[in-house]
């Protein structure tokens, strides 16, 4: 969803992952929830906390702090799920707090610079600056895509 | 839901879809017709059956399914007039062209590649039938196109009066002139709009004022504008009838019973009738050429071909003179299809759902069970009087809950009767392959069983029914040596037994062979040499993998797919097969199956803080533990003692990874599980909760798939359980399924 084009607008939000801003094409996003208990799924990866009944559907929820490698974070009520959808399969990730949803064109994201390669670092598509705050640009498909493929 | 753009490609998937029921319908009218029912409707049934396809696939240009559905309407037209009856032989053509009809259907909505050499040997088939009342064939022919011209002939106002007559070239009841008896009438005839609309038509109406009598028909086109101010659905046609007849009014005035306040109609004793008509008769042997040409000079020549393909079949001239007699055709495609489904109509009315629309309904109405779960709780937990208005009012909307959950899965069980059918087409092909004579019966077509479950069944369903037919019936001479008829019976029932489907498949043939059955689990290995088992477990060694009884392995069956894999997908819909066989007198498959895969017999249990569900059909016993009964076979592997037997132990907490296993088996609560291929285990859970109907919720394994889970379902406080998969379980603690991305056994997924 980051469109390279020149001067498309783009609406992000904006969210905390151990200290840190990241974001998502604001397009891909449901809905947000607050947190509830996860059902756990046997001998899943540790970032799958498991599912939970939205409204009927049964979602699956993923940390996403430890899904990028990051610290585990403490769950404060402060944590929230963000549902977002990919290809017509809905996930929800446990984020520490949402923060704003910016708007911006695609002339201000930067590609990311060429860094070792870490499978994280293609999960990031795209960095930007805003307030001389470092906001990173998720890409949903690596995240979401990969764990079907770890899952086959 | 996707909405389609195009519009044609709706109008031609629905034509499908009828097709289907018009092939349903079919079927049944042959097999009524091969059970010796001889009410001419069930062969009028047919026959529109075959019309009606005929006439849709004509309407998108589907040649092949045309011509083929053409020429087998020939021949039942043939049935239907009384020339010819239904042999046995001629109806297991029937059958035949009825198979390949379907098959046809199917491959033109594929757009697949026709089976040319099959539809050309039904055809030559059908034309041997045809043949054998050749003489009587050709007789109706002439007769038939004879009569044509009458009822279509008319009086061209343009031309002058006695030309009208000419257009009888050869009336057969012009030859025999009126006897002095027959009285004359004048008919006034004009349709409305309505008629047409009602699906009616005309011609039927003059033909059978044909057959009362002598008759002339006039047709007044003065009322006929030009073709650019033609109203399509206006009516503009009347016709005025001389009939000359022995019949009263009443009988003439019968003809048009059904159009009643749908026309004008007038109905007049003509004394000078004989007079008349008399400038007709001497002109009546005008040829048929001169009748044809006759109109071209009108703008109503377009109504004259019917009177052309005189040299071609009978059956031609039935749909196009619909199509021709009427120059306001527009009213037209109508008149045929009103017909067919008038005729379901009568019988039950149906409404046609887009199936995602009634799945969005079943979902809803799972939503709702659960909400009224959550509001129960949250009711009781606040500490209402059970007198209360409040509880009053929730125990109706309970009630009222439970019905619409039983109404709407309602919706989704469908007859069996669309799967037998498909049985008795396999019986047929199986039977021909094998060269036995077979007979199917079916019974309880009505029964209702959920449509996923009736799409899953057809597969295993034909492999059993290959089996009855090929190893279980023995061969016609074995039958006659044994005293048996030389027809082998094959049965197919499907009933209701105590909130579950059961569908049972027997032969009358030899009965499972038990000693030589033993001997090929023995040579291959599946049992050991020395075993000395009982007949039971003999039957169930069937059910073994790569076990083929047929010692000549046939075409039809024992392809390596054997009776295991019947099982398994009996199994993972939730289902149970067994076996039951009499030496000589046959075998007996019963399959037992859930109502529906939406819901869920399920016993709730709390494994280490969570809430697990199992299906209540695989637990058998449950039992509260003492370290006196556990056993250690090897260091990790336990065994519990149930009564004479061991059975493995698994702690349900460490095999999903919730708990490290548990050391002290004093007061465990254990739940003796069982399965259809007679494997039990005993799991430790921590406590049971309750046992009560859940709602299937699918896991969207795309995700992750958990070992072990076959499915979800929401509990009453809203919180998700996991259903087990219990056999997934178990093959995974003991190794056999491999780990966490096992192969996803298809579990309760609905």
């Amino acid at each position: 969803m980051s469109d390279k084009e020149t001067s498309t607008a783009i609406e992000l939000l904006t969210f905390q992952l151990a200290d840190q801003e990241y974001s998502l094409d604001i397009m891909s996003v449901r809905e947000i929830r607050g947190w509830t208990k996860t059902t756990p799924l046997p001998h899943a990866p540790s970032y799958m906390k498991g599912v939970i009944n939205l409204r009927g559907t049964v979602l699956p929820v993923m940390d996403l702090s430890e899904r990028l490698g990051l610290k585990p974070q403490e769950h404060t009520d402060r944590n929230v799920i963000i549902v977002v959808n990919h290809d017509d399969v809905m996930t929800g990730l446990l984020v520490d707090a949402v923060s704003d949803i910016i708007a911006l064109t695609a002339d201000d994201l930067q590609p990311p610079p060429e860094m070792q390669a870490n499978t994280s670092v293609n999960v990031v598509s795209a960095i930007t600056l805003i307030d001389e705050r470092m906001i990173r640009v998720l890409d949903l498909s690596s995240i979401v895509l990969s764990v079907q493929n770890n899952a086959a | 839901m996707s909405e389609s753009n195009d519009p044609m490609a709706e109008i031609r998937a629905s034509f499908f879809i009828e097709c289907e029921e018009l092939l349903e319908a079919l079927q049944d009218g042959l097999q009524a017709l091969d059970d010796g029912d001889e009410d001419p409707e069930t062969i009028n049934v047919v026959f529109r059956a075959v019309h009606s396809i005929k006439g849709g696939a004509g309407a998108f240009g589907l040649e092949a399914l045309v011509r083929f559905a053409h020429r087998f309407e020939t021949v039942l037209d043939e049935v239907r007039a009384g020339r010819m009856s239904p042999e046995s032989d001629a109806r297991k053509i029937f059958f035949q062209c009825a198979d390949h009809l379907s098959d046809l259907v199917r491959i033109s909505r594929d757009d697949g590649d026709l089976p040319k050499d099959e539809t050309a040997k039904l055809l030559a088939s059908l034309d041997g039938l045809l043949g054998e009342t050749g003489a009587a064939e050709e007789e109706v022919e002439e007769e038939e196109i004879d009569f044509q011209p009458a009822a279509l002939s008319f009086d061209l106002d343009l031309g002058d009066e006695e030309d009208g007559g000419p257009d009888l070239p050869d009336l057969p009841a012009l030859e025999d002139l009126p006897s002095s008896s027959d009285t004359g009438f004048t008919i006034r005839f004009k349709p409305d709009n309505d008629l047409f609309e009602t699906g009616n038509e005309p011609f039927h109406m003059l033909r059978t004022l044909d057959e009362l009598g002598e008759c002339t028909v006039t047709c007044h086109l003065d009322e006929l504008p030009d073709f650019d101010t033609l109203v399509p659905e206006q009516s503009y046609l009347s016709w005025t009838i001389e009939l000359k007849t022995d019949v009263d009014e009443a009988e003439i005035s019968a003809a048009f019973e059904f159009v009643e306040g749908l026309c004008t109609l007038s109905i007049e004793k003509s004394d000078a009738s004989g007079d008349a008509e008399e400038p007709d008769v001497p002109e009546q042997p005008v040829t048929e050429a001169e009748a044809e040409d006759q109109p071209k000079d009108v703008d109503a020549a377009p109504e004259i071909p019917p009177l052309a393909p005189v040299d071609e079949p009978v059956k031609d001239e039935r749909p196009e003179p619909e199509v021709t007699s009427q120059p306001d055709g527009a009213a037209r495609p109508k008149a045929s299809p009103p017909k067919a489904s008038s005729q379901a109509a009568a019988a039950k009315s149906v409404v046609r759902v887009d199936l995602d629309r009634i799945e969005r309904l079943v979902n809803l109405v799972g939503e709702l069970v659960i909400n009224q779960a959550m509001l129960s709780q949250s009711l009781e937990s606040s500490g209402l009087s059970p007198h209360s208005d409040a509880m009053n009012g929730l125990e109706e909307f309970q009630r009222l809950t439970r019905d619409i959950q039983d109404s709407v899965m309602m919706i989704r069980a469908q007859p069996v009767k669309s799967l037998f059918q498909r049985m008795s087409r396999i019986v047929r092909e199986a039977s021909s392959a094998v060269g036995k004579d077979v007979r199917l019966n079916t019974e309880g077509e009505s029964t209702e069983v959920d449509k996923t479950v009736i799409e899953r069944l057809a597969d295993p369903l034909t492999h059993m029914i290959r089996n009855a037919v090929d190893h279980g019936l023995e061969s016609s001479e074995d039958r006659v040596a044994a005293g048996k008829p030389e027809q082998g019976q094959v049965n197919l029932t499907a009933a209701h037994r105590s909130g579950r489907v059961v569908i049972e498949v027997s032969d009358d043939g030899g009965g499972i062979n038990r000693p030589k059955v033993l001997q090929i689990a023995m040579d291959k290995g599946l049992v050991p040499a020395d075993a000395s088992l009982s007949d039971t477990e003999i039957d169930n060694l069937l059910f073994l993998p790569g076990f083929s009884t047929a010692s000549v392995v046939s075409d039809l069956s024992g392809r390596g797919v054997g009776m295991d894999v019947v099982r398994t997908s009996i199994q993972a819909l939730g289902g149970r097969i067994s076996i039951a066989s009499t030496p000589g007198a046959g075998t007996t498959f019963s399959i037992s199956l859930p109502l529906t895969l939406a819901v869920l017999d399920g016993m709730v249990v709390q494994v280490a803080d969570e809430t697990l569900v199992l299906p209540l059909n695989v637990v058998i016993e449950t039992l509260t533990l003492t370290n006196d009964d556990v056993e250690m076979v090897r260091p990790g592997a336990n065994v519990v003692r149930v009564r004479s037997g061991f059975v493995p132990l698994f702690d349900l907490g460490k095999e999903l990874g919730y708990r490290d296993p548990i050391e002290d088996y004093q007061g465990s609560v254990v739940l003796l599980i069982a399965h259809e291929d007679g494997s039990r285990a005993a799991l430790i859970i921590d406590s049971i909760q309750d046992q009560r109907q859940v709602v299937i919720k699918g896991l969207d394994d795309s995700f992750y798939r958990a070992p072990g889970i076959a499915a979800a379902t929401i509990l009453g406080d809203g919180q998700i359980a996991l259903i087990l998969d219990t056999s997934d379980i178990i093959s995974n603690a003991i190794g056999v399924g491999g780990t966490a991305a096992s192969q996803p056994s298809t579990g309760l997924t609905a």
